[in-house]
């Protein structure tokens, strides 16, 4: 790792991606994101890598798809209404089964909503929002540090599972600036005997596609890939246990709601309140043993995001209901305040609503 | 002396408000210590009101939101009206005297006035009100110090400007001097 530099998030996913091998980079732009693509445009030129400001987020995710079909790395980035004119394309490559990125910086919704940060696409990004029976590995990071750190990483599971994988952050860790090392050392090389690379006449033709008209094959690709989804779930989880080990409160919280969190922890525990967090890093896979195992220890939960009460629902199924969920939020752009969290916390230690 | 100094740039687009926090934030990274800064962004960019939140800290930083800064550099009139009420008991607060006419109402914080628009533009720096301000805030707000400029300062400024490095450094100077 280098010199520690003050990066916006959005900067340091560009960085990251460029350091990771990725030479592909298709956008279309949109607030708050926009300083990936700019970054984007900047650096590629002088690093032998192709940015393409494409006529719309529908021919920028295409050709993605296309560039992963021949083996490359490659990303797009957008938030969140940008994000839902790729959902087609994002079914195509996770039924293509090509590794590929794309970051969401969201902000507020539904419609064109506004532009200030939110989680609400949280089920977006998790639970579907293409169509079809897949699942992309999601990544929530909650510092500059992260958006660089799980940029390598998304690129490195993306082609170890020849997966889609997702960045989901929001328009605060976009536009913050904080210190951040960038990776130093020469990305990992994964072998991918599919792409479509050329034959050379030495070998058969590769195909890339997601169209299987026999019943009986698109089934059988459909186990496939829900096998390769277990064992990506038996081991690739990642979570931050935050002041758990005494806990009688746990909340749960990802990217920039769980550092507003952390100070209303540390306000909460200076009152005497035990108090910890569990912090998901991938959404997807959801960090589900762990918290049910603080299910058997704590007396509830607080599910702290920026919608009206996703990721609550993941929470809930992880638990098997066997301790309240509660819910503490802010929508619509807004962030919630550190004490508005503590009076949850205090709430919440004092038996009242449930 | 606090570990965590929270403070609330805050003027109109165009003022230099989002460069004085990066300047103060590069300055608490090279020091070592801890650093956030976040920016209003949209269309505060593009002509209207802007702030941003620096947080320079002996700990890891949570939220990066500055809600109730301990420093409220106030540029503009607006600005004040909307933040003097949030600053902490016992905070600073920096105002532009040129541009606010107005006194600060708080009496359980200090108050610094600096004419800093005015003085840049008897200078001839017209742009550097931002860093008048900063320097008075290097020498006041204990927690920040006027060491080690140069090397932020050459961090902040764009590898095209550096023949800009002295004036901002004449207009640190001439904050901390007032």
């Amino acid at each position: 790792m280098g010199e520690k530099v003050l990066m916006k998030g959005n900067e340091a996913i560009a960085e990251a991606a460029i350091r990771a091998g990725c030479l592909h980079y298709f956008g279309y732009p949109i607030t708050p994101q926009t300083e990936i693509a700019a970054y984007m445009a900047k650096r590629m030129p002088k690093v032998g890598g192709v940015f393409l400001q494409a006529e719309s987020e529908i021919a920028a995710i295409n050709m993605v798809l296309g560039v992963a079909a021949a083996g490359k790395r490659v990303m797009t980035s957008s938030s969140s209404p940008g994000v839902s004119l790729k959902s087609e394309g994002m079914s195509y490559i996770s039924g293509s089964d090509v590794p590929a990125l794309v970051v969401n910086v969201q902000r507020g919704g539904p419609g064109l909503g506004g532009i200030q940060p939110s989680q609400s696409d949280y089920f977006q990004a998790v639970k579907g929002g293409s169509h079809g029976d897949y699942k992309r590995i999601v990544l929530a990071p909650a510092s500059v540090q992260e958006m660089a750190s799980l940029t390598t990483k998304a690129f490195d599971l993306a082609d170890k599972y020849s997966i889609l994988t997702m960045i989901l952050a929001d328009g605060t860790m976009g536009q913050m600036m904080e210190p951040v090392e960038l990776e130093t050392t020469e990305p990992v090389k994964y072998e991918k005997p599919w792409a479509t690379t050329g034959t050379k006449m030495q070998r058969k033709h590769n195909i890339v596609n997601s169209l299987y008209l026999k019943p009986e094959e698109l089934e059988k690709k459909n186990f496939e890939r829900f096998a390769k989804y277990k064992t990506i779930e038996e081991n690739e989880v990642m979570y931050e246990e935050y002041l758990m080990d005494d806990a009688e409160i746990c909340v749960v919280s990802f990217g920039i709601t769980s550092r507003v969190a952390k100070n209303a922890i540390v306000e909460a525990r200076a009152k005497g309140i035990k108090v910890g967090m569990i912090r998901p890093i991938t959404l997807w896979p959801f960090p589900t043993e762990v918290l049910n195992k603080a299910a058997d220890k704590c007396k509830a939960f607080i599910s702290v995001e920026m919608n009206m009460g996703q990721m609550i629902e993941d929470v809930k199924l992880a638990i098997e209901c066997k301790k309240p969920v509660h819910l503490c939020c802010r929508v619509g752009g807004m962030i919630p305040s550190p004490e508005e969290v503590l009076a949850k916390i205090e709430e919440v230690n004092e038996g009242g609503e449930r | 002396m606090k570990k965590t100094t929270n403070i609330l740039f805050a003027g109109f687009g165009g003022q230099g408000i989002l460069f004085a926090g990066k300047f103060v934030a590069y300055k608490g990274l090279l020091e070592g210590k801890h650093i956030s800064w976040l920016p209003s962004y949209g269309p505060e960019m593009r002509g209207g009101t802007a702030n941003c939140s620096v947080i320079v800290s002996e700990d890891p930083i949570g939220s990066p939101i500055v809600s109730k800064p301990d420093v409220l550099v106030a540029m503009n009139l607006p600005s004040l009206d909307k933040y003097e009420n949030e600053v902490v008991p016992g905070g600073k607060i920096f105002v532009d005297s040129t541009l606010i006419e107005r006194k600060v109402t708080r009496t359980d914080v200090d108050v610094y006035y600096i004419p800093a628009t005015g003085l840049a533009s008897e200078k001839g720096i017209n742009t550097l009100a931002n860093m008048i301000i900063t320097g008075k805030l290097l020498k006041e707000v204990e927690e920040l110090s006027f060491d080690n400029i140069d090397a932020p300062l050459g961090k902040v400024v764009s590898a095209r400007h550096q023949d800009l490095l002295e004036v901002n450094k004449t207009a640190l100077q001439l904050g901390y001097d007032y």
